[in-house]
């Protein structure tokens, strides 16, 4: 099965915009496409299920395994690579997406 | 408030498996819906946790999990429940970040289960009408996107005087009467008086009733208005009073408030919910508007406090088990050396030139040590005036070695009380050990002040304490050389000053001090006070 290997890029990890955007992604695609960790290939998920993908805990420089198969499955791994390796919390270009990075309390002190 | 929705003791059985499928598809799919038009309402972060709320309705990997349950025997509303249980446990265990949307995924299945169920949807209620908003307690999430043209007070049947609620309703000048177990009983429809000044809600009172509550407020507010300016005693002993801000909005409208300057300033909100630290130049703006806002008085700069708790986009925070007693406060400013040094370099090139008196403290600070090496490295920028937050008992109990490293100290209640009582105060079931009137809380304010005084250091308070009109005369009394608090508590507290002498003052405190409990020492310098009008 084509996969392909790729560092996290996001710095707050996997969760909230980027699992957003990567999720968005890859549950459009022509194939199902499915991730996990490179030093736990065994437990991979459906990178189209945004609970799924975030269930999985990714954090940030975290090497990650994405495969699928079927026709086209190359190109939809480029793309979907391409997501993760960009720090998609930092970059507005990346399209209106959710999740928040931190949730700042209301504090009195 | 609308409490979440509670399945049925009694579960029926399931007859057609793809019908139920159907149903769950269809309640998910209505509530993927509304979020996404709620998303597109908003603006900010809120749309943003919405939007994602909205895609986690819609998951596939959900409604895969939903269709297991029913399969296995689960109707509708408890297949969805059980199916969320299982991803918030699966991200629970992931940790951090990842355990922090469990959270927004448990409104989910709520909405979701409250639509099969034919119940209202949990949450804020929809009215066109103002009203009182009474609820078990108020999270975060609920208090975020409160619509103030439309909640008039709110009454919350627990939380104490720190918690999250107090804390907004003070902010937003809301009246609130927190911690109030009658709120159970109070139904939709009733007529409330919220008497925030004497912590107590008339529930259906006659009229002549209600309007004397609202004249004795009345008279209250008219008496706060007529004494203005610097804070004092009746026989003209000086307490500055100064505000507690937090935001970048309102801060020329804050500069323009009857106070003294600023006694804190939280600088996360530069820091927070962002990937990349904020640059020098960035900070620098923001610390400019501050200080000309505040022309010719005191403002006090807080230094970045962060933590596990208030997580960095752009900081590596270790997994802590417990993250009030871990990397936080100027922990994370040894950790993360050029944080603070870009933030003191900010704070020195906006006071350049600026008339106000720029003073920078670190939170969180525990020793002797900690408290010279900040002092150094404020110095350092060429800053003159160095303080630290008396926040940890240890640094209350050494208060004389540390604030003689330092030009000031200022005693946050709320965490001291925290540390001291071991007691969270995110937790409504501590409320009473979380009391600011506790005798040992202000054994350690007593004890930090008086090593002030022997210095001749100033110390003030900015935690929840410093705003309630009773217990400022108190704090006074134990030697306490400033209040800090939100705009909004700056008259009822100055009025309370000039009532009362320091000589009286420091009774009211010798009285609080002696008691046995929190609610001994309130009753007691209540009943000194008598008929004054607090």
């Amino acid at each position: 099965m084509p996969e392909v290997r790729v560092t996290v890029g996001s710095r707050i990890g996997l969760h909230a915009r980027p699992a957003t955007i990567l999720a968005r992604a890859a549950a459009r695609a022509a194939v199902p496409v499915r991730i996990g960790r490179a030093s736990a290939a065994e437990e991979t998920a459906d990178a189209g299920s945004l609970l799924a993908l975030m269930a999985l805990g990714l954090g940030a420089g975290e090497e990650v395994v994405l495969s699928a198969e079927g026709e086209g499955a190359e190109g939809v791994l480029a793309e979907l690579a391409a997501l993760v390796a960009r720090d998609l919390d930092a970059d507005p270009e990346a399209g209106r997406a959710a999740g928040r990075g931190t949730a700042a309390a209301v504090s009195g002190d | 408030m609308v409490p979440p929705p509670e399945l049925p003791a009694r579960r029926p059985a399931v007859e057609d498996e793809r019908a139920e499928i159907e149903l769950a598809r269809g309640a998910l799919t209505r509530v993927s819906d509304e979020l996404a038009r709620r998303s597109a309402e908003a603006c900010g972060t809120a749309a943003e946790v919405l939007d994602a709320q909205s895609l986690m309705a819609a998951d596939r990997g959900l409604l895969d999990a939903v269709g297991e349950r029913v399969r296995a025997g689960d109707p509708a509303p408890w297949a969805v429940t059980e199916a969320v249980a299982g991803f918030q446990s699966r991200l629970a265990a992931a940790g951090g970040y990842f355990a922090e949307r469990a959270a927004d995924l448990a409104d989910v299945a709520n909405r979701a289960v409250a639509d099969l169920l034919g119940l209202p949807l949990p949450g804020l209620p929809e009215s066109d009408e103002p009203y009182v908003l009474v609820a078990v307690d108020l999270a975060p999430a609920d208090t975020a996107n409160l619509d103030r043209a439309k909640v008039l007070a709110i009454v919350t049947e627990r939380g104490g005087p720190t918690s999250h609620t107090a804390i907004l309703a003070k902010a937003a000048g809301l009246p609130a009467v927190v911690n109030c177990p009658a709120a159970a009983g109070i139904t939709s429809g009733q007529r409330l008086v919220v008497d925030a000044d004497d912590g107590r809600v008339l529930v259906d009172p006659d009229p002549a009733e209600a309007e004397k509550v609202l004249a004795a407020h009345r008279s209250r507010v008219a008496a706060q208005a007529a004494v203005s300016g610097a804070g004092r005693t009746a026989d003209g002993y000086p307490v500055k009073l100064l505000l507690n801000l937090g935001e970048p909005d309102g801060i020329t409208a804050a500069g323009a408030v009857d106070a003294e300057g600023v006694g804190l300033f939280r600088t996360e909100f530069l820091f927070l919910d962002r990937a990349g630290a904020p640059t020098l130049s960035e900070q620098e703006r923001i610390y400019r508007e501050l200080f000309a806002a505040f022309d010719g008085r005191t403002v006090i700069v807080r230094t970045l406090d962060a933590g596990s708790d208030k997580p960095l986009g752009f900081v590596q925070h270790r997994d802590e088990p417990n993250p009030a007693l871990g990397i936080r406060g100027y922990r994370v400013s040894v950790a993360e050396p050029d944080l603070l040094d870009t933030q003191l370099a900010a704070i020195a090139a906006a006071a350049q030139n600026s008339g106000a008196h720029v003073r920078v403290m670190a939170p969180m600070v525990s020793t002797a040590a900690e408290a010279a090496e900040f002092a150094a490295r404020v110095h350092g920028h060429g800053l003159a005036s160095a303080g630290v937050m008396i926040e940890v008992p240890a640094a209350a109990l050494r208060a004389g070695r540390v604030l003689a490293e330092v030009e000031f100290g200022s005693i946050g209640t709320n965490d001291l009380s925290q540390y001291t009582f071991a007691a969270d105060r995110g937790l409504a079931d501590l409320a009473e050990l979380l009391d600011p009137w506790q005798p040992a809380l202000l054994d350690l304010i007593g004890r930090t002040a008086r090593a002030a005084q022997e210095l001749g250091r100033s110390v003030g308070v900015c935690g929840e304490a410093a705003a309630d009109p009773m217990m400022a005369p108190v704090l006074v009394g134990l030697g306490v050389t400033s209040l800090s608090m939100a705009p909004a508590a700056v008259p009822a507290v100055r009025a309370a000053l000039r009532e009362n002498t320091l000589d009286g003052c420091r009774e009211l405190a010798d009285l609080a001090l002696h008691s046995a409990g929190p609610a001994q020492a309130r009753d007691a310098v209540r009943r000194r006070r008598g008929g004054q009008s607090m």
